[in-house]
């Protein structure tokens, strides 16, 4: 009896862990055959590389090019902000911040990495907007905001991990305390560091939300930083609701790209991973 | 000579803490935002029990999200769990199965939520025909949180000691009763603090419910019908653009269980710190 019970139990235990590989067979499963017959209709070169999105026109035309460059560009810009801000405030809590004070950063850092996309959004379309439009701008300076706490949290544990002794001897040669930090210690946490900016990068670059609620959303090449730009991810939302046939499956399609560069900043990300190790 | 050094190391000093400023800065300023715009319309109506375009309630959203969250939370954390009950005490070492579910895990927890939308709209929707529901909603949602649950319980299954283990065998335990009666009791905090950031993320979620559990604005009765989250609801809200006041009110209620979320959590993981 007991041992009949042992061996359900281990069998289920199995059955759970293989859950999340059939999810992510699924995953894939779903994509590529709602995706790639579409991909096929369109022509992958027409689809990558297209510079038209208009579903609405006889014949539809669909290249997402537009969108592939609005989420390059929104990253991109995220990054440019993001990545100094965050590696500084990585710096300035492992190594900087007085005790007392860090009791009362840490929790803000971490209400920031809890707060909903939606939120973020209202609040761009409040504070940022009035200022620079709904443009490429705005959704750069709140994508930037929301992957600050994605970059700090990593950041700052790549920076604790290197042995104390590295700052030491940096000390004993007589450099100064911010000399050791961002000669000696910053360059020690390198992989870590670059893991945390990868993260940062595939946060951005995925984030749907925020984002429609400050881009403007035109499906156009992006002409300039005060212009609307469409992001891959809104243009799922935005026409997901009403698609049929080809345009639906054009959609599914530009899930799969989205997820083709999600899969290859993961892999990176895994593999700075294991080099910081 | 000293002179430069000393004003570098007073450079360096001063981007770091000025980044430091603009992170706080930010944060202030958007908690800041949100409760202005949004404190002078938290109205009772807004509280009421059912939504019309008149009073624009938030209550059915409220309630769908805290059905919504425990709906998720039953399918992915006895699986979750279960996952790392079997890759820290069941598996062997170098055992295949682990590294692909490692694999796997990761790939899931680095994926974009409009990407669990969409798959569950062609899965749990469509190829499954349940329609936009709350049951597709909460599938959709436990395959995006079974990443973190499965490594907070890993991580929490770890950390206790083998001694335990080799106490209750020594007694005469089972493996699965010393499991369940002295591994996962030990390492409950530490699960516990996983299951509440999945809550956090169930609740700020958008993108992955919108074209599975859908947006009508109503108290769900039976998992079968499609119901609005908070944070769909806001959304919806913005999209209509008519009331935006009410939007910001409802993210003031919204920031308010986040906060609340994130109190839990720290209380947890003091006392998993205080522990150790």
């Amino acid at each position: 009896m007991n041992r009949l019970k042992e061996k359900i139990m281990s069998t289920v235990f199995l059955i759970s862990a293989l859950t999340s590989i059939l999810a992510v067979g699924l995953i894939c499963l779903f994509l590529l055959v709602n995706g790639i017959p579409a991909m096929q209709e369109i022509g992958l070169f027409n689809f990558l590389l297209g510079k038209e999105w208009s579903p609405a026109d006889t014949p539809a035309v669909f290249g997402i090019l537009p969108m592939i460059l609005g989420s390059l560009y929104v990253t991109a810009g995220a990054m440019l902000i993001g990545v100094p801000i965050g590696i500084l405030t990585a710096v300035f809590l492992a190594r900087v911040c007085p005790k007392r004070l860090y009791k009362a950063v840490k929790p803000g850092i971490e209400l920031l990495a809890g707060i909903p996309s939606v939120v973020y959004g209202f609040f761009g379309m409040a504070a940022i907007v009035p200022l620079t439009g709904n443009s490429i701008l705005s959704a750069c300076i709140l994508l930037g905001i929301m992957i600050l706490p994605t970059i700090i949290g990593v950041a700052e544990s790549a920076i604790r991990a290197v042995p104390e002794q590295y700052y030491e001897g940096a000390l004993a040669l007589g450099a100064g305390h911010y000399r050791s930090v961002f000669r000696v210690l910053l360059p020690a946490a390198r992989s870590g560091v670059l893991a945390a900016v990868v993260l940062g990068v595939g946060r951005a670059i995925g984030e749907t939300m925020a984002v429609i609620m400050v881009a403007g959303n035109q499906a156009r090449m992006p002409v300039s930083l005060f212009k609307g730009v469409r992001t891959l991810t809104a243009n799922i939302v935005l026409e997901m609701g009403y698609a049929a046939e080809l345009h639906r499956g054009a959609l599914v399609a530009t899930g799969v790209v989205l997820f083709v560069f999600i899969l290859i900043i993961n892999l990176s990300f895994s593999a700075l991973k294991r080099r910081a190790k | 000579m000293r002179g430069k050094i000393k004003v570098s190391e007073r450079f360096m000093a001063s981007i770091t803490w000025a980044a430091a400023g603009i992170t706080l800065c930010a944060l202030l300023f958007l908690v800041g935002f949100i409760l202005v715009k949004g404190i002078p319309h938290l109205k009772p109506s807004l509280f009421s029990l059912t939504y019309n375009s008149e009073n624009v309630s938030l209550m059915p959203a409220l309630i769908s999200t805290v059905i919504m969250t425990l709906m998720a939370l039953i399918i992915a954390v006895p699986l979750g769990v279960f996952s790392a009950i079997y890759l820290t005490e069941y598996a062997r070492r170098g055992n295949k199965a682990v590294g692909l579910v490692r694999v796997t895990t990761e790939t899931l927890s680095g994926i974009p939520s409009i990407v669990y939308g969409l798959f569950g709209l062609l899965f749990f929707v469509t190829a499954l025909g349940w329609g936009f529901s709350m049951l597709a909603g909460a599938f959709t949602l436990s395959i995006m949180i079974l990443p973190l649950i499965i490594r907070s319980s890993e991580e929490a299954l770890k950390a206790v000691p083998d001694t335990y283990r080799e106490g209750a065998f020594g007694l005469g335990a089972g493996k699965l009763r010393t499991v369940f009666r002295i591994v996962l009791p030990s390492a409950m905090p530490g699960i516990l603090a996983g299951i509440i950031l999945a809550v956090g993320r169930i609740v700020g979620e958008t993108a992955a419910l919108i074209y599975t559990a859908g947006t009508v604005a109503q108290i769900p009765v039976s998992p079968m019908q499609s119901a609005r989250t908070l944070s769909v609801h806001m959304y919806a809200l913005s999209r209509e653009g008519l009331h935006m006041d009410e939007g910001y009110a409802t993210a003031v209620v919204l920031l308010l269980v986040v906060v609340l979320i994130n109190a839990v959590s720290a209380r947890i993981a003091k006392r998993i710190g205080g522990k150790a």
